[in-house]
């Protein structure tokens, strides 16, 4: 078996971060969160640990709601989804998030769909996963045009949830919360420090020789690109044949 | 009965309406964009349950939409909404940015008719910041400090989605999607079409009721055999990407979007 790709690497310790969680979510265009949550699905499965619940907007299979879409909203409210995923047209140091666009709002020069559930979820999910898997300053910026989201707030602000961890193409950080801070936890092989801290147009926390992201061993690796990319190609059939030919 | 034709439903939706539409997935009427164009119904305000998509970039690419509160817009794989943007950069449609949550809280203050609705997150957000008739107040039932944003009752004049089955007394089934319910409930006028309209009771089959929405709330329906296409329809047909993509290919330019138009809708349509 060929060694695993980048992506296998960020869907595995994507897998890793979400460990205890028993209800995640994934929202739209995110096959790659939705590949770690499948995998650690399979894993508990697997290991015989509790049973992990998954649901996909978009998937028909992978999606436990009869309540129509207000229905992920209101489980969050009450503290029934454990994880959740964010991303970002920008993503700053402090973890505040901009889905919005470019420029001064509301006549921006560059127009993103809009904020989603963010202004929501972000407050509400105990483990948000923030991913985005391009790498740029463009993306990681000191400071958002448009607060989507706060990473943080207030200490009266009711708040159970925010950022836990950003995942990029690059590199996997850690979020403060108390020093509302990101710090990089581990580099992706084939990648490294000089050149993470070039794309990242924020300062963050870092060991002088970071670890690298570790590579799943051949079982887990196995069991990704067997069962997860079948059960990935119902909601992202594109996705999971770009999947298949890395392999 | 209620039974009509497009062009029929057309006439719930006149110019200056509060128009609410359902997502991507949701079942969205797109059978009867042609027909809203073709009434010259314009100076229309779009409330997206909870985001928008190809209908309403449509509407707003043809001139017709004053304002649009939605959570996002978006043609989903096949990128950003153009005519949207293209919108939104020269100031052309007043912008009520929301999140997904307080679109379905402020239908459900509707839906009990109550004022306002009360919903957590937002405090801090630019969101909240841009919607100055989003209030924050203290929480009347804490004796501590618990700041809480409330939003006002979203009351469209009229909500339009293309739901799987109906009936000729106006019933609607929607199964799962209790979002379409949710817009029906909170709004003073519904109007639906139908992949299939049958003659008897909905009603009649106990496993289908948990799923209808009651007549009561249903102005008039139309049959329209695949309505959302390009669009898919839940357990029915899937989306044509393919068609979203050459859509949004055109409508990049003015000139491409009127084209789409002409060839969609045999007229360019723009206001």
């Amino acid at each position: 078996m060929n060694g695993a790709t980048n992506r296998e690497i960020m869907i595995c310790a994507i897998a890793d971060l979400l460990r205890g969680s028993r209800n995640i979510a994934v929202g739209a265009s995110s096959p790659i969160p939705a590949a770690g949550a499948m995998l650690l699905r399979a894993l508990a499965e697997k290991e015989g640990e509790r049973p992990v619940r998954i649901s996909v907007l978009g998937s028909v299979r992978n999606n436990f709601f009869t309540n129509g879409s207000a229905e992920l909203f209101d489980c969050a409210a009450q503290g029934r989804i454990d994880a959740f995923f964010l991303s970002g047209g920008q993503i700053d140091g402090q973890g505040n998030i901009n889905l919005v666009g470019v420029g001064d709002y509301p006549q921006t020069k560059v127009r993103w769909p809009g904020s989603f559930g963010s202004a929501f979820l972000y407050y509400l999910v105990p483990k948000v996963i923030l991913f985005r898997e391009d790498h740029t300053p463009r993306i990681f910026v000191d400071k958002v045009d448009f607060i989507s989201a706060p990473g943080t707030s207030e200490a009266e602000t009711f708040r159970k949830g925010g950022p836990a961890a950003l995942m990029t193409g690059k590199a996997l950080f850690h979020f403060d919360k108390d020093k509302a801070r990101f710090a990089l936890q581990s580099v992706h092989p084939g990648h490294d420090l000089v050149e993470i801290e070039a794309a990242t147009g924020f300062t963050f926390d870092h060991d002088e020789n970071p670890p690298t992201t570790p590579s799943p061993d051949v079982q887990t690796l196995a069991m990704l690109r067997g069962r997860v990319v079948d059960e990935l190609s119902e909601t992202y059939p594109d996705f999971a044949d770009q999947m298949r030919a890395a392999a | 009965m209620v039974t009509q034709t497009l062009k029929q439903l057309a006439k719930f939706v006149p110019s200056g309406s509060r128009l609410a539409l359902p997502v991507d997935y949701a079942g969205v009427s797109m059978a009867m964009v042609g027909p809203i164009l073709e009434s010259g119904a314009r100076d229309l305000h779009l409330v997206c349950v909870p985001a928008g998509g190809l209908q309403a970039d449509i509407l707003i690419g043809a001139g017709r939409v004053r304002s649009v509160e939605t959570s996002a817009m978006t043609l989903g794989e096949a990128g950003g909404a153009p005519c949207f943007s293209r919108a939104v950069k020269s100031g052309a449609i007043k912008l009520r940015d929301a999140t997904c949550p307080a679109i379905h809280a402020g239908l459900l203050a509707a839906q009990k008719g109550t004022p306002f609705q009360p919903i957590r997150g937002l405090i801090g957000s630019d969101v909240l910041r841009h919607r100055p008739d989003w209030k924050v107040i203290q929480n009347p039932f804490s004796d501590t400090g618990d700041k809480i944003v409330v939003v006002p009752a979203i009351i469209p004049d009229v909500a339009l989605f293309h739901a799987p089955l109906a009936d000729a007394h106006g019933n609607v089934w929607v199964g799962r999607r209790k979002e379409l319910a949710a817009m029906a409930y909170a709004a003073k006028s519904t109007i639906v079409t139908a992949e299939r309209i049958v003659e008897h009771d909905l009603f009649g089959d106990e496993d289908l009721t948990a799923g209808l929405i009651p007549a009561i709330y249903i102005d008039a329906i139309a049959e329209a055999p695949g309505g959302a296409r390009p669009y898919g329809l839940w357990g029915h047909y899937a989306t044509e990407t393919d068609a979203l993509m050459r859509y949004a290919e055109l409508a990049k330019t003015e000139d491409g979007f009127a084209r789409y138009l002409d060839e969609t809708y045999g007229q360019a349509f723009v206001a």
